[in-house]
């Protein structure tokens, strides 16, 4: 499915129109050597949408969320992040804006020599604030991923879910305005993906974050695109069939380095593309 | 199974040579700038001076020690022959200050810290936590590469100036156990054959060799491709250039001290 193109112009801030969206993709290409990951990529991320992204492994997922933050650097196109354009941004530049977003590595990517208290108030002690403030943030970070135990421990002394929770602590405790999420749930058992993805749901629905959601797993995206977080009972509440589409929650399929599919569950449930078929069977 | 060989052309790794220098260059004058910006990670700069300088204490207290005694054993064969025994003295103190000391620690902080740094930023490279760090909006450049350079600056410099004094003990323990050479006649020929030139000079080094050994071992780190293979690279790496580095840089800086101070 194209996406609508935006006017091209010289200026560091995007086009007025990319303001309008979290994220901004236009015809982005990316090779690493011979290899092309990202061959004319176009896509575009409301405000407070979660857009899942799919696609076999090696098909430029992670490379977007990265291109996203100016953590590599494109071959061609444009890429505006809360409505400034990252692409024309020196690495300098890039820190304030980057404060602005949270991201959630694949492997989650803490700080092995600090304890999770400190992996956790990265930020906020980079910014000077007090330990009394910084200590309070920090538990209410850890108890709303459920692990306000673990302040005192260090990364190894987690299991994986425990590291990718805390990596989600670490990324929501500033309330940025856009999430980054990298196989969040990958390798993990159930129980404690089902734990994540409602982190991640209580995020979108709670805080109205934008997310980006790289992820293998499509049943965990059609639970996100199928069920509402209800911070009343503190659980995920299914919606009523006719609701469904009304979620900010959409899926976008990658395959030999292009967007093959840019919609919502229901356009993708009904594809009737051999591929997409294949894929979501 | 037949052995496939990679031919690269002398272009490409001269073009590949080139740019090492170049990315070599731009993090060392970076890890220098960033002084002038905020913010400036005193804390970390004090850690980094405690792994660095205090964990460095032992092998300098030794090698200083034993470098000392070597170089007025030794020297005191010849001096013997000539009768010039008095003089060992002078010789170690000369020797040490100038040479050996900035020299020998220089070697030794390289062999231990140029190599943990290039570990320590390696693994932080292959597992994605640089660019945690950088995705959490903060340079590390300024928060992990100038704590490390201002760090290895300032303590091997004192290291230095310990393992000078601990060289002229260890060549009094041999002038005077094993010569029978007089203490006192000892270290009144050590400090009176130093002047201003020897001193600068065995003060300047250090600041240079401090500041290779940092630049080069961050260099490494900050550089490594390809898993824990590419991390134990980059450590060998890092030793491996840091020390001749080191010595070649030695010679250079001893040639243009001599060229504008004057030779003795």
């Amino acid at each position: 499915m194209a996406t609508p193109t935006l006017p091209i112009g010289d200026t560091r801030v995007a086009h007025p129109e990319a303001s309008q969206y979290a994220i901004v993709f236009e015809n982005v290409a990316i090779a690493f050597e011979e290899n092309v990951v990202l061959d004319g990529v176009s896509f575009r991320l409301e405000h407070g949408e979660t857009k899942a992204l799919f696609g076999v492994a090696g098909s430029g997922k992670s490379t977007i969320l990265k291109l996203a933050l100016g953590l590599l650097p494109p071959d061609s196109g444009r890429i505006s992040l809360l409505g400034e354009e990252v692409t024309s941004m020196s690495e300098q530049e890039l820190f304030d804006l980057r404060r602005r977003v949270g991201i959630v590595f694949q492997e989650s990517a803490l700080f092995d020599s600090l304890r999770v208290r400190d992996n956790v108030a990265f930020r906020l002690m980079e910014e000077g604030l007090s330990e009394e403030e910084i200590d309070r943030r920090v538990r209410e970070a850890l108890r709303f991923v459920e692990l306000e135990r673990t302040i005192d421990m260090f990364p190894s002394e987690l299991s994986g879910g425990m590291r990718r929770r805390v990596a989600i602590a670490r990324a929501v405790i500033t309330q940025p305005e856009v999430l980054l999420y990298d196989s969040p749930t990958g390798g993990l058992d159930p129980v404690t993906s089902n734990t994540i993805i409602e982190l991640i749901m209580k995020q979108r629905d709670v805080y109205k974050t934008s997310a980006l959601l790289v992820t293998h797993r499509l049943q965990d995206a059609f639970t996100m695109a199928t069920n509402q977080f209800d911070k009343n009972t503190n659980q995920l509440v299914p919606l009523p069939r006719g609701q469904q589409c009304e979620v900010p929650m959409s899926f976008l399929l990658l395959r030999d380095g292009k967007v093959i599919f840019d919609g919502n569950a229901h356009d993708l449930a009904s594809s009737r593309d051999p591929y997409i078929r294949e894929y979501i069977s | 199974m037949a052995l496939e060989i990679e031919l690269i052309s002398p272009v490409e790794v001269a073009k590949e040579a080139l740019l090492s220098i170049q990315e070599y260059s731009l993090l060392a004058l970076q890890s220098l700038a960033n002084f002038f910006r905020r913010p400036l990670y005193a804390g970390d700069m004090l850690m980094q001076a405690d792994l660095i300088g205090v964990g460095s204490l032992p092998i300098v207290v030794l090698t200083g020690l034993s470098i000392g005694a070597l170089l007025a054993l030794n020297s005191a064969n010849t001096l013997q022959r000539f009768g010039g025994i008095t003089l060992i003295g002078q010789l170690v103190s000369i020797g040490m200050v100038t040479e050996l000391g900035p020299l020998i620690t220089g070697l030794m902080v390289a062999g231990r810290n140029a190599s943990g740094m290039a570990s320590e930023l390696g693994s932080m490279i292959v597992t994605e936590q640089i660019d945690a760090m950088r995705a959490l909006g903060t340079d590390p450049s300024k928060k992990l590469v100038t704590p490390r350079v201002a760090a290895t600056v300032f303590m091997l410099f004192f290291l230095t100036i310990i393992a000078d004094l601990l060289g002229l003990v260890g060549g009094n323990a041999v002038a005077s156990l094993l010569f029978g050479l007089d203490s006192r006649q000892y270290w009144s020929n050590a400090w009176q054959i130093l002047v201003f030139r020897d001193v600068f000079m065995g003060l300047a080094k250090p600041v240079l060799f401090g500041f290779i050994i940092s630049t080069i071992g961050c260099y490494y780190g900050m550089s490594t491709r390809g898993g824990t293979q590419g991390v134990g690279r980059s450590t060998t790496q890092a030793v491996v250039a840091s020390s001749v580095l080191i010595l070649v840089v030695d010679f250079f800086i001893t040639k243009l001290i001599f060229a504008i101070l004057g030779y003795r």
